[in-house]
């Protein structure tokens, strides 16, 4: 028995970067976080954003439903043969981390259809903060909490918040009338993170989603470089 | 050596996408035909007489060395509902990659290049028992123990019914699951459980049609072990 990677057909090692034929896949990004933070409407803002420069597509996970995706659909955000649907029954967590089979399959049939890929948005259910993604399916990841969920939740933790590669704070136009403390939550985040990056957001406002976009740019920019 | 394999195979946390699938509780559970233990252990004893031996049969033939392709086709005979083909070869495709991630073969990824898509799952355990050293009957006894272990973990998840109860339904069917004990084992050529019925399919190549009406070789909707979540994506499977 030995490990090779060299069997025909269908690449048995979900983390390679290079598709079968040899080529470079499209860099994958996950995006995960609490139910409403706003996780959907980053996505589609991302996609507006981005979708002259790069060629983007995008998987959705919902639990029982392919709301996530029609949502996308119905707002037009990107061309239906760009967005997949993953239904991943009552675990939304086990579908991205610890049996990532249906959305391994989806990202490489959409790169297999609608290729070359510059980018590809996997979004999760909506979870809690343990919620994370196995490095065997995405490349970086986002953890997307919003102000009207509790100003303590940075201090709260979890691996989502402390660990994810970029963490977005969303909703910031809510403070005032949830009576958050942005303040308290940027120092927490810091506080939780050490180096890695936080990003306050109001997707209401024009370019709201420019720092996530600008984080992408970045990290798209080192996966091809 | 063989055991422990069995074991990694029939682990409900083997990552081949069987989470996502109930094998036809959700709707039953829907429905009202499972509320309680009793009712799940009758559901469970129906998927075993049903899907649950059709699909065996076609594992451990594939175990025994038989044809991979041939059985994908006698699969496909067996399953008239487009859904319940796509779900089959979807859940086939994805115990693929983890079988040649765990155990890869010549004869695995021969059957991956010729069915890039997804072989039936059940023919791709087969050939994964038989890539990890596994025999005929401990395929079979792979599916089986599945066929009842998915719905079980869906209902516990679907009814919030209480896990012991649901974990000594599993235990209770074990004698059915496995025939019975005083039965001497079958030879070793037969490729077969204890199952009379399945020892006969098995000794030949691809199994005989299956009677109208049962969803046969339908999609076992959770491979190897994997611990079920429900999902919609199964609710075209037709409980017994």
């Amino acid at each position: 028995m030995h490990l090779d990677h060299s069997h025909e057909g269908p690449a048995a090692v979900s983390a390679d970067a290079a598709r079968p034929d040899g080529t470079r896949r499209a860099l994958r990004i996950g995006l995960g976080g609490p139910v409403g933070s706003g996780k959907t409407a980053t996505v589609a803002a991302l996609c507006r954003t981005l979708r002259d420069q790069l060629s983007i597509a995008v998987v959705t996970n919902d639990i029982y439903t392919r709301e996530d995706a029609e949502f996308l659909l119905r707002n037009a955000v990107l061309p239906p043969e760009r967005i997949q649907a993953v239904e991943t029954g009552a675990c939304p967590h086990t579908a991205i981390r610890d049996d990532i089979s249906a959305n391994l399959e989806a990202v490489e049939d959409l790169e297999e259809a609608v290729g070359p890929l510059d980018l590809i948005l996997v979004e999760s259910g909506g979870d809690n903060l343990t919620a994370t993604f196995s490095k065997g399916l995405v490349d970086a990841q986002v953890f997307v909490i919003d102000v009207a969920g509790g100003d303590d939740i940075p201090r709260k933790g979890g691996p989502g918040v402390t660990t994810a590669d970029l963490l977005v704070i969303n909703k910031t136009d809510l403070a005032p009338y949830v009576g958050s403390d942005l303040g308290r939550m940027a120092r927490d985040a810091a506080e939780q993170r050490g180096e890695l990056p936080v990003v306050l957001t109001s997707l209401k406002s024009a370019d709201g989603v420019g720092p996530v976009a600008d984080w992408v740019r970045a990290q798209l920019a080192a996966w091809t470089a | 050596m063989t055991r422990a394999a069995l074991l990694v195979l029939t682990d409900g946390r083997f990552p081949a996408g069987g989470h996502a699938h109930s094998g036809g509780a959700e709707p039953a559970v829907k429905a009202g035909r499972i509320r309680n233990a009793d009712d799940l252990a009758a559901f469970c004893r129906g998927r075993l007489h049903t899907t649950g031996l059709t699909s065996a049969a076609l594992a451990a033939a594939a175990a025994h060395g038989l044809d991979p392709l041939a059985l994908d086709e006698a699969a496909d005979a067996r399953t008239p509902s487009p859904a319940l083909r796509a779900v089959a070869r979807k859940l086939g495709r994805q115990l693929m990659r983890a079988a040649r991630a765990t155990w890869p073969s010549a004869e695995l990824a021969a059957l991956a290049a010729a069915r890039p898509r997804g072989a039936h799952q059940p023919v791709v355990l087969g050939l994964t028992a038989r890539s990890a050293g596994l025999g005929p009957e401990d395929a079979a006894h792979c599916v089986v123990y599945e066929t009842v272990s998915g719905p079980a973990t869906a209902v516990v998840r679907l009814l919030s019914l209480d896990p012991f109860e649901a974990t000594a339904v599993l235990a209770r069917l074990a004698p059915s699951s496995t025939g019975s004990p005083s039965r001497p084992p079958p030879p070793p050529a037969s490729a077969s459980t204890r199952c009379p019925q399945l020892r006969r399919r098995c000794s030949t190549s691809p199994p005989k049609r299956t009677p109208p009406g049962r969803s046969a070789s339908s999609p076992r909707n959770h491979p190897p072990g994997a611990a079920p979540c429900t999902s919609t994506t199964a609710t075209k499977d037709r409980p017994p």
